[in-house]
């Protein structure tokens, strides 16, 4: 029953996986191909703050701020200093990590809503200073003619069509990064804290230092992210370094489920096409998502994927009921709790 | 002596909730802390094991100074302990808590882990090995795959004690072990606790229920206010004019 279940995730997978790299043939309209390449590279910073919020237990507001650090530091190179492209993301993507973990020593002092208020403040700070160093970032006016990567070998990136491809590949390496943390002694040290930082010490693991790691490579996944999204959308401007990208990004996270491996992707690729398709309604797009982020918290705690867990369970539980009575027992009673 | 306490003490705002201790635990033996509630036990332990920082004194384990080593540094030195709540993720399974518990012998990072390296596979196998002889020591490692909410109080205090024996530990704090079970579980505890010391590890536990520290330790102290007021074995300590009158008096009353 196990391998029939784990086969029918790796059919799943492979079949997801071919889709992906059929999209651009499906999708001719230019429009839509962008929602959902800009769908993967919020996915890829929803990872970032899974790493952190979700495996680590540490609810980091500051998230939109790294995100912004690694995309200004792409469009500052290459607009301003003329970089090419590849440096330029390697850059941000060490600048951000070194900065989450610089900040990281003198936020992780504080603990719970006082780690989240700070590093609100952290986010806030970094817009600020994006926004009025004019002369650095094009303050207001943001930086524009960000341009796309250079070419590597035989492959151009000239349009939305190969811009998707790369953007796949980043996505599919920062899930497997996800995952092989979250598969590891570091991933377990990581939900330990998670769990109980008391018991996760008694343990002989070095909570500061673990909390640190976690938070360097969230803001360093988010500046990925960032560097993705400037030379995408090839214009910056300081209102997506903001307070309420950040929050964007927890809803992502919470509607596909905080600690899952499938959750940031879910996540932020529904929401994200939700939001398109209710442009329309402007700012009253606020007054639905308010209500579904206050259901979510309560009734779906563990988001989409908690809700898909229950569910494999209760028909795991239902296919086992005749033929091995101790397994289903136990299921049964897993179900109880 | 392994572990050896002196002039242990810390205030808190003036007030001394550890005051001067001098305490010592031989190898291979049993030793309990008794006394009130508030008489500082558990902080007592905290100290011990690097959750506070002393005031005054010295902490020393098999020779090394532990005094202002941090939790996680004496964990690594030797010292395990337990919580009076056992602290357990109730939604994994036993073995995903346990696994954690060998991570400080360990050495892979996070490096390790995105590049799959034959040193992370190799210590991944080790903390699972580790994990499952611990709870077969522990006599739970036919729970090792229900998850720790689905299975009893009992067998979550032996888990929890598990999980402080895969550290690889040269002593055990037990913070109240026995707490929130019944009395033939109790027994079962304290069995667990004299087999932990058949093979060579020495214990130390912090416990109310008199009945199993009596049957139990090789030698007992008793705090109250924070000062120790009587050291020895459990006779001459359940004889003892100012225990009576400190612990033992009041107990009785509270159990009338």
């Amino acid at each position: 029953m196990d391998a029939l279940g784990r086969h029918w995730k790796k059919i799943a997978l492979a079949v997801i996986f071919v889709i992906s790299l059929f999209v651009p043939f499906f999708v001719q309209n230019n429009y839509f191909l962008g929602v959902i390449i800009l769908g993967y590279i919020w996915a890829i910073a929803t990872y970032g703050l899974n790493i952190l919020l979700g495996y680590t237990g540490q609810l980091s507001l500051g998230h939109a701020g790294f995100f912004g650090i690694g995309a200004y530091t792409v469009g500052v190179l290459t607009v301003g200093y003329e970089f090419p492209f590849w440096p330029s993301l390697l850059i941000a993507v060490i600048a951000s990590s070194v900065l989450g973990f610089l900040i990281g020593i003198f936020a992780l002092r504080t603990r719970n809503e006082y780690f989240a208020i700070f590093t609100l403040g952290v986010g806030f700070v970094i817009y600020l200073v994006i926004e009025r160093w004019e002369g650095l970032t094009g303050g207001a006016l943001g930086l524009i003619g960000v341009p796309y990567p250079e070419g590597i070998g035989p492959i151009q990136f000239d349009g939305p069509g190969s811009l998707y491809y790369l953007i796949l590949g980043f996505l599919i390496l920062t899930i497997y990064i996800a995952w092989s943390i979250a598969n590891s002694l570091v991933g377990r040290s990581f939900m330990a804290i998670r769990n109980s930082e008391e018991l996760a010490a008694a343990t002989g693991i070095n909570v500061g230092r673990a909390k640190q790691l976690a938070f360097a490579i969230s803001t360093g996944v988010a500046g990925l992210a960032g560097g993705l999204y400037a030379t995408y959308i090839g214009f910056l401007g300081p209102a997506i370094v903001n307070v309420p990208t950040t929050f964007e990004i927890l809803l992502y996270l919470l509607v596909g489920g905080m600690g899952s491996l499938s959750g940031p992707l879910v996540g932020a690729f529904l929401v994200t096409t939700l939001f398109q398709f209710l442009q329309q309604f402007e700012a009253y797009r606020l007054v639905i998502l308010g209500p579904l982020v206050v259901i979510i918290i309560i009734f779906f705690p563990k988001g989409l994927a908690g809700l898909w867990h229950a569910a494999e369970t209760r028909i795991r539980k239902r296919m086992n009921k005749n033929p091995a009575p101790d397994e289903s027992s136990e299921s049964a009673k897993e179900e109880a709790r | 002596m392994l572990l050896t306490t002196k002039n242990l003490g810390i205030t808190f705002g003036g007030l001394k909730a550890v005051n001067e201790v001098d305490f010592e635990v031989e190898r291979g033996t049993v030793a309990a802390i008794i006394g009130p509630n508030g008489a500082g036990k558990s902080t007592f332990f905290n100290l011990i094991s690097g959750f506070h920082k002393p005031t005054t004194g010295t902490v020393t384990l098999d020779g090394e100074d532990l005094t202002n080593l941090p939790a996680h540094k004496t964990v690594r030195s030797g010292m395990a302990r337990t919580f009076q709540t056992t602290n357990l993720f109730m939604e994994d399974t036993v073995l995903d808590n346990l696994i954690v518990g060998h991570r400080v012998r360990t050495k892979s990072n996070i490096f390790d882990a995105i590049l799959r390296t034959p040193r992370l596979r190799r210590e991944e196998k080790e903390s699972r090995e580790r994990a499952m002889e611990s709870l077969a020591f522990a006599g739970v490692d036919r729970l090792a795959e229900r998850t720790v909410g689905s299975i009893s109080q009992e067998a979550q205090k032996r888990v929890s004690i598990a999980l402080a024996l895969a550290t690889e530990p040269k002593i055990l704090l037990l913070d109240e072990p026995a707490a929130g079970v019944n009395n033939e579980e109790t027994e079962g505890l304290a069995t667990l606790i004299r087999k932990l010391v058949e093979h060579e590890y020495t214990v130390c536990l912090v416990e109310h229920k008199m009945s199993m520290v009596m049957g139990l330790a090789d030698k007992i102290m008793v705090l109250h206010h924070g000062e120790k007021i009587a050291e020895g074995e459990p006779k001459e300590v359940a004889s003892n004019e100012a225990v009576i009158e400190a612990y033992l008096g009041a107990e009785e009353e509270d159990d009338a």
